[in-house]
């Protein structure tokens, strides 16, 4: 099964349960009595789910490592590079 | 098998001429203090700038048993590169690294320590968890990339949290296979490999390393990436 069927799969048993409580075919007390709720749940969760998501990127976003230390490192590597490369006899093109 | 274990490090180059003495000098480093036995195959395209020829004064230096040069007349691209490099490896480890110094050698050590610790089948660097981590990102690029691994995340569920980068190493004969198996190119190859990876059953161990932005000659990030990355990633939720 790839991704997409399985994703198919999921989303067609979710609709297929939601469309059968808003039409009655599953009776249920709580459902009669929260039925705007149950009819807007997609939209809702959906909603819920992106600014879930948002707010996790964002926060990915702002503690993502800067690795200042490994860049500073890498300059002065890059000048001890090119001194032991100049005494071993290795041309500069500059 | 343990003791006869040779690392061969993959270097494709176009137009490196300032880095790739500073890479190969810091493979030297690390790889002779490391003790494990090594190769580096420096796959250039016909680089205008004069890569070849810095290579070739490298190889007079350092030797050829530890430099190897494997040109190609002109630029193929990376993915056909890898291919054209694993030809000539004598190593029964294959190391797969840029040489635009955002990949550091003194990680080898934990990716080889690493792959020992489980015998895992690859190794990948990642950035994006423990102490890895990038330098020179803005806010803009660090957006885009946070958010296309989030999505990647959802719905590709790969059990690897770096999955566009190219710091690996590889047992000989699965980079082999995998490679006959991805058909993608450039971007959405490396990504490509690890989600067929995981498909095969392979196992994959992760590092965290530092990504420093290359330094000298240019960056391609462009808008066209973006869209080459979301095309792969719509190939593989519908393929795998
Ligand atoms: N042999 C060969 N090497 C290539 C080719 N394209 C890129 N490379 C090399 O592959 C490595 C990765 O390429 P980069 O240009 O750094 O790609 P990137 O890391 O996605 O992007 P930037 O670092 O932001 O430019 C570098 O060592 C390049 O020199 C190619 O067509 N042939
Ligand atoms: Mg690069």
């Amino acid at each position: 099964m790839t991704k997409l069927t399985e994703w198919l799969f999921a989303a067609g048993i979710l609709i297929a349960l939601w469309f059968s409580l808003l039409t009655n075919k599953i009776t249920n007390n709580l459902v009669t009595n929260h039925y705007n709720l149950l009819l807007y749940s997609p939209i809702i969760f959906l909603g819920l789910f992106g600014l879930f998501a948002l707010i996790l990127v964002l926060y990915r976003v702002y503690t993502f490592n800067d690795c200042d230390e490994a860049a500073e490192e890498l300059q002065k590597e890059i000048i001890q590079a090119r001194t032991d490369l100049n005494r071993l006899g290795f041309k500069f093109k500059m | 098998m343990a003791l006869n274990d040779k690392y061969s490090i993959l270097l494709p180059t176009y137009n490196e001429i300032e880095n790739l003495p500073i890479i190969i000098w810091l493979l030297v480093k690390h790889m002779d203090a490391s003790e494990y036995p090594y190769e580096i195959i420096i796959i250039d395209d016909g680089s205008p700038d004069g890569t070849l020829e810095a290579a070739e004064q490298l190889q007079q230096i350092y030797g050829k048993d530890k430099i190897v040069l494997r040109p190609r007349e002109k630029k193929l691209g990376l993915g056909t590169a890898y291919i054209h490099g694993i030809k000539y490896a004598t190593g029964n480890f294959i190391i797969i690294m840029d040489a635009d110094l955002s990949h550091h050698p003194k990680f080898i050590k934990e990716f080889v320590q690493t792959q020992k610790s489980r015998n895992y089948d690859i190794v990948t660097g990642t950035r994006y968890i423990g102490s890895g981590g990038v330098h020179g990102w803005d806010f803009k690029r660090k957006l885009v990339s946070r958010s296309a691994n989030l999505l990647t995340q959802i719905l590709l569920r790969p059990g690897v949290s770096d999955l566009t980068g190219s710091f690996r190493l590889y047992k000989k004969d699965v980079l082999e296979k995998l490679i006959k198996s991805c058909i993608s190119k450039g971007y959405v190859f490396q990504m490509e490999m690890i989600i067929r990876a995981r498909e095969f059953g392979y196992t994959i161990g992760e590092v965290p390393i530092s990504f420093v932005d290359r330094v000298y000659g240019q960056s391609k990030l462009t808008g066209s990436e973006i869209f080459q990355f979301a095309g792969g990633l719509l190939y593989l939720f519908a393929t795998t």
